[in-house]
C-alpha cells in the first residue's frame, strides 16, 4: 500500500488533526510519508478520528502531545521522534490561534499568546529539528502563514504581525539553509473553511468572502496540495518563496 | 491526467518552453508550441516527442503581431477543437546598458515578451470565456522582481507581467479562468549558456543555492498550476528560483 512519491519520509505537522493541518496530514500520509502530528491534548482524539478517514495509510499517522509555544517542549517532542523514526525530513508548522480584538482593546496576554504560538512556535520547532536537517543535507520546511501577513486585518494584530513575521522567518531560515540540501518556503492561504474561519462573525465571513475576487473560501485541500507539492524532493530549486493560495484576495 | 486537454505554450520548443511541453505531453495534453525561428529543432522536438507516446503540434508565428497570434489561436481552435491552458512563455532578450540601448532594443524586447503575453491571450480568451474555464499561465522571470544591469528592457517586460497577470485575474476570477505567474531565477538554458562564462560564474555566485536550476524544475510548477484542483490559486507569483530574490 505504502508506494507513495513521498515513502520513507518522515513529517512533523504541527496542528496536524484540524482545519488546514489536517488535510495537509491527509496529503503527506496518501503520499506515503510517515506523520507525526503534534498537537493539544485535544487533538489526540482528532488524530484519531482522522486515522479512520485515511484509507488503508492509517498506520502512517502518529501523534505527539504538546504546546509549540515553549521550546522545551518542542525539543523534547523532537527527540522523541528522532527516537523512534530515525530522521526528520518534513517540518510543516501549521498551528495557530487566533485572539481577535482591535488594538485598542487588545490585551498583552493576547498579542503575546498568538505571537507565542504563530511565530515563536515555528521558530522553535525549526531549531529543535536543524541540526538533524542539516546532517541528512535534506529538509523541506514549510511555514503556513496567511493572506492576512499580506495585508492586515480589522481586530487581527496580533495574527498579522505573527503571520507576516512567519514570511521574514522563512527567507531567512532559506538563506541559511540553502547550501545544505534544505528548502524552507511559507504558503500563505486565504480564507478557508475551516472550524477558525466558521467561529468567525458571519458579517465578517461574508466580508472576507465578498473581498476574494473568487467570491469563495478556499477549501483545506487546496491548501494541503501547495503544501504537499513544495514537499516533493523535486522541488529543491524553490526556496524562500512565498506560494499564495487565495483565490486573488491578495495579489 | 490532462487526457484531451489541448495547451498553447508560446516558445515552446526550447529552453524551459521545450520543458514545459514535455511535461504537459507526458501529463496526456495536447502541446500546440509556437514558435518564430529555428523549424528544424521544433520538428526534432515534435518527433522526440510523438517517440514517447505524447502528442505535439508546432506553429510558427509571430507573437508581436496580433492578428499572426488570432490566425495561430485559429489554426489550433480548428485542429483540435479547445484550448484548455495557455502558457505564454516566448521570450527574448536584446541586453544593453540603457546609455546604449536603442528604442529598437526596448520595443523588440516589450513587443515580443511583454505584448507578446497580451496578444495571444486576448485571441484565446473569448474561448475560454465561452467554456467557462482555462488557465493562463505567464513565464515571468527573477530579474522582473530585481532588475539587473543590462536588462532595462527584459526587466521592465518581465514586471509588466506582474500587472497583466493580476489584472487578468481580477477580470476572470468568476469565470473559471486563472492566471499566474511563474517566474523562474536563472535556469540551464540556452538563453543563460550565452552569458559570457565569467558573468554567468557571478550570477551563481548570488544564487543562495549556488547552482542554475533544471528546466524541469520550472515546468513542474506550471503543470501544477494547470491542474484542476488549482482553481483557488489566481493572480499569484509562483517563485523558482534557488532562493536569489530574499
Amino acid at each position: 500500500m505504502n508506494q507513495g512519491p513521498l515513502k520513507g519520509r518522515v513529517a512533523i505537522v504541527t496542528g496536524g488533526a484540524r482545519g488546514i493541518g489536517a488535510a495537509i496530514t491527509k496529503a503527506l500520509t496518501h503520499d506515503g510519508a510517515r506523520v507525526v502530528v503534534i498537537g493539544l491534548q485535544a487533538d489526540r482524539d482528532r488524530t484519531e478520528t482522522l486515522r479512520a478517514s485515511l484509507n488503508g495509510t492509517g498506520s502512517l499517522l502518529h501523534f505527539q502531545e504538546g504546546n509549540v509555544a515553549q521550546f522545551a517542549t518542542c525539543q523534547a517532542m523532537v527527540e522523541r521522534v528522532l527516537a523512534e523514526h530515525g530522521k526528520i525530513d518534513i517540518l510543516v508548522n501549521n498551528a495557530g490561534i487566533t485572539k481577535d480584538r482591535t488594538v485598542r482593546k487588545m490585551t498583552v496576554e493576547e498579542w503575546q499568546a498568538v505571537l507565542d504560538v504563530n511565530l515563536s512556535g515555528p521558530f522553535f520547532m525549526i531549531k529543535a529539528v536543524l541540526d538533524n536537517m542539516l546532517a541528512n543535507k535534506y529538509g523541506r520546511i514549510v511555514n503556513i502563514s496567511s493572506v492576512v501577513g499580506h495585508t492586515g486585518n480589522f481586530g487581527q494584530a496580533n495574527y498579522a504581525a505573527a503571520k507576516s513575521g512567519l514570511l521574514g522567518l522563512t527567507k531567512t531560515v532559506a538563506l541559511e539553509t540553502a547550501r545544505n540540501g534544505i528548502t524552507v518556503n511559507a504558503v500563505a492561504p486565504g480564507f478557508t473553511r475551516t472550524e477558525m474561519v466558521a467561529a468567525m462573525p458571519q458579517a465578517a465571513i461574508d466580508m472576507a468572502v465578498s473581498k476574494t475576487p473568487g467570491a469563495r473560501l478556499g477549501e483545506p485541500s487546496e491548501i494541503a496540495r501547495v503544501v504537499r507539492f513544495l514537499c516533493d524532493d523535486n522541488s529543491g530549486f524553490i526556496t524562500g518563496a512565498v506560494y499564495d493560495v487565495n483565490g486573488g484576495m491578495y495579489m | 491526467m490532462f487526457k484531451d486537454r489541448v495547451a498553447i505554450v508560446t516558445g515552446g520548443t526550447r529552453g524551459i518552453g521545450a520543458a514545459i511541453t514535455t511535461a504537459l505531453t507526458q501529463a496526456g495534453a495536447h502541446v500546440a508550441a509556437g514558435y518564430s525561428k529555428g523549424k528544424d529543432s521544433a520538428e526534432a522536438l515534435a518527433a522526440k516527442v510523438r517517440e514517447q507516446g505524447g502528442s505535439m503540434s508546432v506553429h510558427q508565428g509571430r507573437i508581436d503581431d496580433f492578428n499572426d497570434c488570432q490566425r495561430v489561436v485559429d489554426e489550433v481552435l480548428a485542429q483540435f477543437g479547445r484550448v484548455d491552458f495557455l502558457v505564454n512563455n516566448a521570450g527574448i532578450t536584446a541586453d544593453k546598458t540603457l546609455r546604449r540601448m536603442t528604442s529598437d532594443d526596448w520595443r523588440g524586447v516589450i513587443d515580443v515578451n511583454l505584448s507578446g503575453a497580451f496578444n495571444m491571450t486576448k485571441a484565446v480568451l473569448e474561448h475560454m470565456i465561452e467554456r467557462g474555464s482555462g488557465r493562463v499561465i505567464n513565464i515571468s522571470s527573477v530579474i522582473g522582481e530585481t532588475g539587473n544591469v543590462g536588462q532595462a528592457n527584459y526587466a521592465a517586460s518581465k514586471a509588466g507581467l506582474f500587472g497583466f497577470t493580476k489584472s487578468l485575474a481580477l477580470e476572470m476570477a468568476q469565470k473559471g479562468i486563472t492566471a499566474n505567474v511563474v517566474a523562474p531565477g536563472f535556469i540551464g538554458t540556452e538563453m543563460v549558456e550565452a552569458i559570457p562564462k565569467a558573468a554567468l560564474d557571478k550570477v551563481i555566485e548570488k544564487i543562495p543555492q549556488r547552482r542554475l536550476g533544471r528546466p524541469a524544475e520550472v515546468a513542474r510548477v506550471v503543470e501544477f498550476l494547470l491542474e484542476d484542483e488549482s482553481a483557488y490559486i489566481t493572480g499569484a507569483v509562483y517563485t523558482v528560483n534557488g532562493g536569489l530574490d530574499m
